[in-house]
């Protein structure tokens, strides 16, 4: 609740574009370009609200490098075995919580909608982005993304990232 | 014979083929639920460290029963059905927490930590009038108790008298690889749930079939996390109820070519790691056994694939539907180091595990594929006819030694 207004009012629309840009990459099955979207290291984690209230640390997901990224996209190209699906994300403004020492702290909401190959269509997934953005080769990246899902039950399986 | 019995008729003599609607039938999964669940097998309840002190407690399933699973004042462990002995609503609302008693929210029953109903509101009425007969014995209500025992910190229940002793239950084998992972005291690293579409058999079958792990799972393959080639086996107990299956790398399989002669997929030549820490691994258990997955009939799994451990809780939701709860865990004597290779192993498991993702559809693709096909026949043949243990995982010996136990329970 530190950021001055004058500071939301600077980086908000910036942070709501990355939102854009990272959604619009994952919903377009540009996945190869999702791991530029975080620098190097990094963390990317899904976990869920009650997990994370507890500080149980394991996540659905989990990496700590941007080759981790690479790997969860190589695995479900080449490797995993899932049928054809894909996700609309329904990105909310950004909170600007706190701006300090060049880094972001931002919480925004979101929703996803898995469509299958059959043509069912489910509410997949609700929760929060707790994110830690910076200036990183001229463009803004996530040092930190934490996605906290609002539950911790996930229908068949979880293949493409959130 | 009728339509219906044929419809439900089994092959004579054989655990080698299995019907189709097996899988499908509402009054056949209604039995599973009374003679296998609320029946005299032991079912996984949760963690001894769950309900560590006095008064703590979780609610669950057995089978589809609600339960509450508590720690009483004098350190016993309690099991009894989540249901108020008055109007049958659920008596605990949370998945766990600590309470001195607990209060039914409709009419504010109450009832101590062993299940006992204790006092009822407004017994005696008001002004002399209504309340409860005077003949009315709260200690002939209550909601049904079930036994508990615990093994290397898990808690299991029973509605059964007739459940045995649980090392008995396990046989000494199973029991022996059980306390091979489980030794010293759990620290739980996360917990999630994962719904699958399709029968909780599917999904136990899928645990047990050793054959399938590195077809099936790309990753395994390609990583040598486990193949067919690798050392290992399958233990099944004498009952054929539970299992368990473990690989132990050779040298000799590094080189091995038998899956690119069998033009199998799941191997993958040129798939490599951009951060291969994912697979740094530690023998912690000091025996060589990469991987170790054990069941115990009906709906408990352990699974060790290299250093990420976790229990698997299976909850049957109807005939085409379950449950699977996740406890992902170390140790609480684990260091960083071990505790981050925990973390990132995690990433194999779980609902959007690079293996376990793909035994969170297979089964819809069963119950799918045979949708119309209640009256044919499946194939559980690799290794031949028995269910005995076996020093091979190309064989579906524990798949059959499943059914050897179920159809014992279910009396078919």
């Amino acid at each position: 609740m530190s950021a001055s207004f004058s500071a939301i009012a600077s980086v908000q629309p910036l942070i709501a574009q990355l939102n854009a840009d990272y959604a619009r990459a994952i919903d377009d099955d540009r996945l190869e370009q999702w791991p530029d979207f975080f620098t190097e290291p990094c963390v990317y984690k899904i976990t869920s609200s009650d997990n994370h209230r507890r500080g149980l640390p394991a996540g659905l997901v989990y990496a700590d490098s941007k080759g981790m990224l690479r790997d969860r996209v190589s695995a479900l190209r080449e490797a995993n075995i899932y049928e054809r699906q894909s996700y609309r994300h329904i990105v909310g403004l950004p909170a600007v919580l706190e701006e300090a020492d060049g880094a972001i702290r931002a919480e925004t909401s979101f929703l996803v909608v898995r469509v299958m190959r059959t043509g069912a269509m489910d509410l997949f997934a609700t929760g929060r982005y707790l994110d830690v953005i910076v200036e990183d080769d001229a463009a803004l990246r996530f040092r930190e993304r934490l996605v906290v899902c609002d539950s911790s039950r996930i229908d068949t399986l979880l293949a493409i990232p959130l | 014979m009728s339509p219906v019995d044929s419809h439900r008729a089994w092959p004579e003599s054989t655990l080698s083929r299995l019907p189709y609607w097996v899988y499908q039938d509402e009054a056949t999964y209604r039995q599973e639920l009374r003679r296998i669940f609320e029946g005299p097998a032991w079912n996984y309840v949760c963690l001894e460290s769950d309900v560590a002190r006095p008064g703590d407690f979780r609610t669950t399933f057995v089978g589809e029963m609600p339960v509450i699973v508590v720690r009483g004042e004098e350190g016993r462990i309690h099991a009894f059905e989540n249901r108020c002995a008055h109007r049958g609503a659920l008596i605990a609302l949370d998945d766990g927490g600590t309470a001195k008693h607990f209060q039914c929210v409709y009419h504010a029953w109450s009832y101590d930590l062993e299940g006992n109903l204790l006092g009822i509101a407004f017994e005696k009425g008001v002004n002399g009038r209504g309340g409860m007969p005077a003949s009315f014995c709260k200690a002939e209500h209550g909601p049904r108790k079930l036994r508990t025992t615990t093994l290397c910190g898990l808690v299991f229940a029973s509605l059964s008298p007739a459940a045995p002793p649980i090392t008995e239950y396990l046989g000494a084998e199973v029991h022996g690889r059980l306390a091979r992972v489980l030794k010293k005291p759990m620290e739980v690293l996360g917990r999630y749930v994962q719904a699958l579409p399709n029968n909780w058999k599917l999904y136990v079958e899928n645990v047990k079939d050793t054959y399938h792990a590195s077809l099936l799972h790309a990753f395994f393959g390609t990583f040598r996390i486990t193949r067919l080639t690798q050392g290992g086996g399958v233990l099944v107990s004498p009952d054929g109820a539970h299992h368990t299956s473990y690989t132990i790398d050779r040298a000799d399989d590094r080189t091995s070519t038998a899956y690119r002669e069998q033009g199998i997929r799941s191997e993958k030549q040129s798939y490599r790691l951009a951060d291969p820490s994912l697979l740094d691994t530690v023998d912690e258990f000091g025996d060589g056994i990469q991987l170790q997955i054990l069941s115990v009939f009906p709906n408990f799994v352990l699974q060790q694939i290299y250093n990420c451990l976790a229990v698997r809780q299976v909850l049957p939701k109807g005939p085409d539907a379950m449950e699977l709860h996740w406890t992902y865990f170390g140790f609480a004597d684990d260091g960083p180091e071990m505790k981050r290779r925990r973390l990132v192993q995690a990433n194999l498991v779980g609902p959007a595990g690079y293996v376990s993702m793909e035994d969170g559809c297979i089964g819809g693709f069963v119950q799918r594929g045979a949708a119309a096909a209640g009256d044919e026949l499946s194939v559980v043949n690799m290794g031949g006819e028995d269910a005995a243990s076996a020093e091979t995982r190309a064989t579906e010996t524990s798949v059959r030694g499943f059914w050897k136990a179920y159809r014992r329970y279910m009396g078919c």
